[in-house]
């Protein structure tokens, strides 16, 4: 016992459980379904606010992300897309990258890439959706 | 023990993409991949658009200079093929996942049906956006 908890990182109750991963194996499946089905309607309401800026000068393209409604729309899109898309790549990544190091090195660029468009996209949709207000 | 005489003939290796034909299912299949790699990388340009947009008119200019020019509309239009195909790839795995339309025929309807719808609704939106103009 004594040495099982040494050599083991798995908790007590984890270990009396006995059940591996049941529960959790299929987190990542149904995230993606979930993302997925969010990523629709998003998607098009993003297709309708690109549609409406093309061509329009700034002010107006301005005005138009700075609208709740759009705003809002853009930063579910931005949350829902990134994390599918995280979990998307990872699985490529696991599929055809099978060197131990590079593995690591391509799931933490994808885990930073994820990270890095959702926060500049946030950033820049309340920079400009909550300038207008002051 | 006398030795046996050894097979000549070596075991087949296990198939992989060269050696199997190509079908609708399996293409789609592949397209979904690299329709989501390519989606995946085209969030840099939401990004870049997006930042730009935040960093003021000076450079939201030069953004909407591109996106404006005809190497810009060719990727915006190529975008919204790509997005379209994805989305309609990804309804197909939802239709999947309820446990229908694993028959053949209807299998081969639905892989078909996500190149031939993705190519009208982009073509419908880009025809909608340019009249509404």
């Amino acid at each position: 016992m004594a040495e099982t908890a040494k050599t083991s990182l798995r908790t007590a109750r984890s270990r009396v459980k006995g059940l591996g991963a049941s529960g959790h194996g299929a987190g990542h499946w149904w995230q993606q379904r979930v993302t997925a089905a969010a990523n629709v309607p998003l998607m098009i309401g993003f297709i309708v606010i690109i549609a409406m800026m093309a061509g329009r000068p700034y002010p107006e393209a301005a005005a138009l992300v700075s609208h709740p409604l759009a705003a809002l729309i853009l930063i579910g899109g931005v949350i829902s897309v990134t994390l599918h898309m995280r979990i998307g790549m990872q699985v490529v990544i696991e599929d055809y990258v099978h060197d131990k190091g590079l593995k690591f090195a391509a799931l933490f660029a994808n885990t930073t890439y994820a990270v890095a468009v959702a926060v500049a996209c946030l950033y820049a949709i309340l920079r400009v959706s909550l300038a207008r207000l002051v | 023990m006398a030795p046996t005489a050894r097979p000549t003939v070596t075991a087949p290796l296990s198939p992989h993409l060269q050696i199997y034909r190509w079908t609708w299912t399996m293409a789609m299949s592949v397209f979904h991949r690299i329709t989501g790699t390519a989606l995946y990388g085209g969030t840099a340009l939401v990004a870049i658009w997006l930042v730009t947009l935040a960093s003021g008119p000076a450079a939201y200019a030069w953004v909407a200079w591109f996106f404006g020019s005809i190497l810009g509309k060719l990727v915006l239009f190529a975008y919204t093929w790509i997005l379209m195909h994805h989305m309609l790839g990804g309804l197909r795995h939802f239709v999947w996942d309820v446990g229908q339309g694993f028959d053949r025929e209807r299998r081969m309807n639905l892989a078909r049906g996500t190149l031939i719808a993705s190519v009208i609704v982009t073509v419908a939106i880009w025809a909608v956006a340019l009249l509404v103009r």
